[in-house]
């Protein structure tokens, strides 16, 4: 009887320690193929040559990563510019102004938005809003493959991230400070942006940040829409490959294992890797110092 | 002169007073719009999709597989590859998921290796799924040479539903109350039997709830599957795990890629399959867990 329950918590405890056999893993073999990656191009190359070109011939590969870095940043920057103010837009109405009914019902459809496959949001991007700008307006001179539309998509992907936690740390926010803030005379929107909003100010850092991450690391949306030639440029009319994009790319055509392209997806790999794992941790630690406790 | 002084300033506070009235008033608006958006833009995702696709979806398209001629492909090897990552996912991730979340909501609740394991599983969780993928090629793919196998795809998505089915797992645990465990204690059940006869029992909708909403993410997920080289062009179902596969994700982003005009509206045809079977499973958790809302009151 003793030993069985030993056994199963045995059991009980090598399926939690298999998730960080997990991230020992995901490093491990990023570390492995990087490290094989460094010994071919110097590390200083790949920081500061502004042209990634790893299959051309041998005379004209370069290995500089900030042309991805570049695509990756503008799309998620768009993606921000869409989904921060909304977000907190919707995040202020459900928590301050909107009734229980229109809550119960807004609510869920934002919960749709998230459960969406991005794959889905990828056509969407390519075979609906690209053609809708191009059409609306000409003058653009859209490309086909742009950052612009996946961005704004990619907002659109992320804000039930950010208005859900947003209103979780609005919420959380004691009614004692609303009420005060009520009888000294102020309306609903002055409490809300002098009072909730600076009370709750870490919980929509967090929101932020997390968005943030899932935008650099989302790929599917991105590889359809955003195109792929790696360019170092911030004009979202035109095509740009983001880091996410070209692993997708490269392995999406077949690479030799042994071949410098197939260590460049890890080295990439890498970079995304350190890039969101920063992201998360300065969330976590936002979390844990910053937030208000109420009693 | 001071009373006249007076006037001016109440004067200036009703108009102050209006304008912030206006300001609150329109600020509703402008956030109620806001918020219709994100309605107005699933609407139009939806509409797009079905009007491009609806009309080609007929039995010879679910019966249909990869072809290079568009009116002949259909997603029958999608279809059941799909079916195979759902199964094989769930029988592996499940048991671990569920397990891992016991083990650190009953047996190790504020230890040291829990603390651990807790930010470990915060930080798996923000991890791109592309990176799981890196991770499926390397270790399961090329130094366990299973390949480009259901088996090898199955491994890497329940790695990464991992965090999401043990986060659920805990929430629905910490429901139950404590003085259920302290009863069973107080009849000599030990601590599994506790466990396993009362706590699930009672905490079963809410963990089958998030499970669901975690294999329904694994089904939408096309980045990690194309890395670890999930074929493009397959023409049958996989008849057993060590096969060859390809998933309904993965034969839209083919079909979107290609230039010509009817592949996209197989494309289109195929995401409404694929949405038909997310949003099912969706409403399915939801329902359950309205249900065990309604239910139970403890």
């Amino acid at each position: 009887m003793k030993r069985s329950e030993k056994i199963i918590e045995a059991f009980l405890l090598a399926c939690s320690l298999l998730t960080v056999l997990t991230t020992v893993g995901i490093i491990a073999v990023l570390l492995f193929e990087t490290v094989r990656f460094f010994e071919v191009v110097p590390i200083w190359n790949f920081l500061t040559d502004t042209e990634w070109s790893p299959s051309f011939s041998k005379d004209q590969q370069h290995f500089g990563i900030m042309p991805l870095l570049a695509g990756t940043f503008l799309t998620t920057f768009i993606a921000m510019a869409v989904a921060v103010p909304l977000g907190i837009t919707i995040a202020v109405y459900l928590s301050e102004y909107a009734s229980n009914r229109v809550r119960n019902i807004v609510k869920p459809i934002l919960e749709i938005l998230a459960s969406i496959p991005t794959i889905v949001y990828g056509y969407f991007a390519l075979a609906f809003v690209t053609p809708y700008i191009q059409q609306a307006f000409p003058s653009l001179e859209l490309n086909n493959f742009n950052a612009l539309a996946p961005g704004i998509i990619m907002g659109i992907m992320i804000l039930p991230l950010v208005s859900s936690l947003s209103e979780d740390a609005l919420h959380a926010v004691p009614r004692m400070l609303r009420e005060g803030s009520y009888g000294m005379g102020a309306t609903k929107f002055q409490t809300a942006f002098r009072v909730v909003i600076p009370a709750a100010l870490s919980g929509i850092a967090v929101s932020i940040i997390l968005a943030l991450s899932r935008a650099v690391g989302e790929t599917m949306i991105v590889a359809i829409a955003a195109g792929n030639k790696p360019t170092l440029t911030f004009n979202p009319l035109n095509q740009v490959q983001t880091a996410t994009t070209y692993i997708v790319q490269t392995v999406n055509g077949d690479v030799a294992n042994d071949s410098i392209e197939y260590k460049t997806i890890y080295a990439v790999g890498m970079s995304l890797f350190i890039i969101t794992l920063l992201l998360n941790n300065i969330s976590f630690w936002l979390k844990k110092r910053y937030q208000q406790v109420y009693k | 002169m001071a009373k006249k002084l007076g006037k001016r300033m109440r004067q200036k506070q009703v108009r102050k007073n209006k304008w912030y009235e206006y300001q609150d008033k329109s600020y509703k608006y402008i956030a109620l719009f806001a918020t219709s958006i994100g309605v107005i833009i699933l609407g139009i995702l939806l509409y797009d999709v079905v009007l491009d696709g609806f009309g080609r979806i007929d039995l010879k398209f679910f019966l249909d597989s990869s072809s290079r001629k568009a009116k002949n492909a259909g997603i029958y090897a999608a279809l059941g590859g799909t079916l195979w990552i759902m199964l094989l996912t769930t029988l592996i991730a499940f048991p671990i998921g569920i397990g891992a979340g016991i083990y650190l909501e009953e047996y190790n609740k504020k230890g040291r290796l829990s603390s651990i394991l807790e930010i470990n599983i915060s930080n798996l969780a923000g991890i791109p799924s592309i990176i799981y993928g890196l991770l499926g090629l390397e270790i399961f793919s090329r130094t366990l040479m299973m390949g480009d196998t259901a088996l090898t795809g199955a491994l890497t998505l329940a790695l990464l539903i991992l965090p999401i089915i043990i986060v659920s797992t805990r929430e629905a645990l910490k429901t139950v109350p404590y003085n259920l465990r302290e009863a069973s204690f107080a009849l000599g059940a030990s601590k599994w039997q506790t466990i396993w006869h009362q706590i699930l029992p009672a905490s079963l909708p809410g963990i089958v709830t998030g499970a669901i909403l975690a294999i329904s993410r694994a089904i939408g997920e096309t980045a990690p599957l194309i890395v670890i080289g999930a074929a493009t062009y397959i023409t049958s179902v996989p008849t057993w795990p060590n096969e060859s596969f390809t998933v309904l994700p993965i034969q839209i982003f083919y079909w979107i890629g290609k230039p010509q005009h009817d592949f996209q509206v197989n494309a289109a045809a195929a995401i409404i399959v694929l949405l038909g079977i997310t949003f099912l499973m969706n409403g399915v958790a939801v329902y359950l867990r309205y249900r065990w809302q309604k239910k139970v009151k403890w």
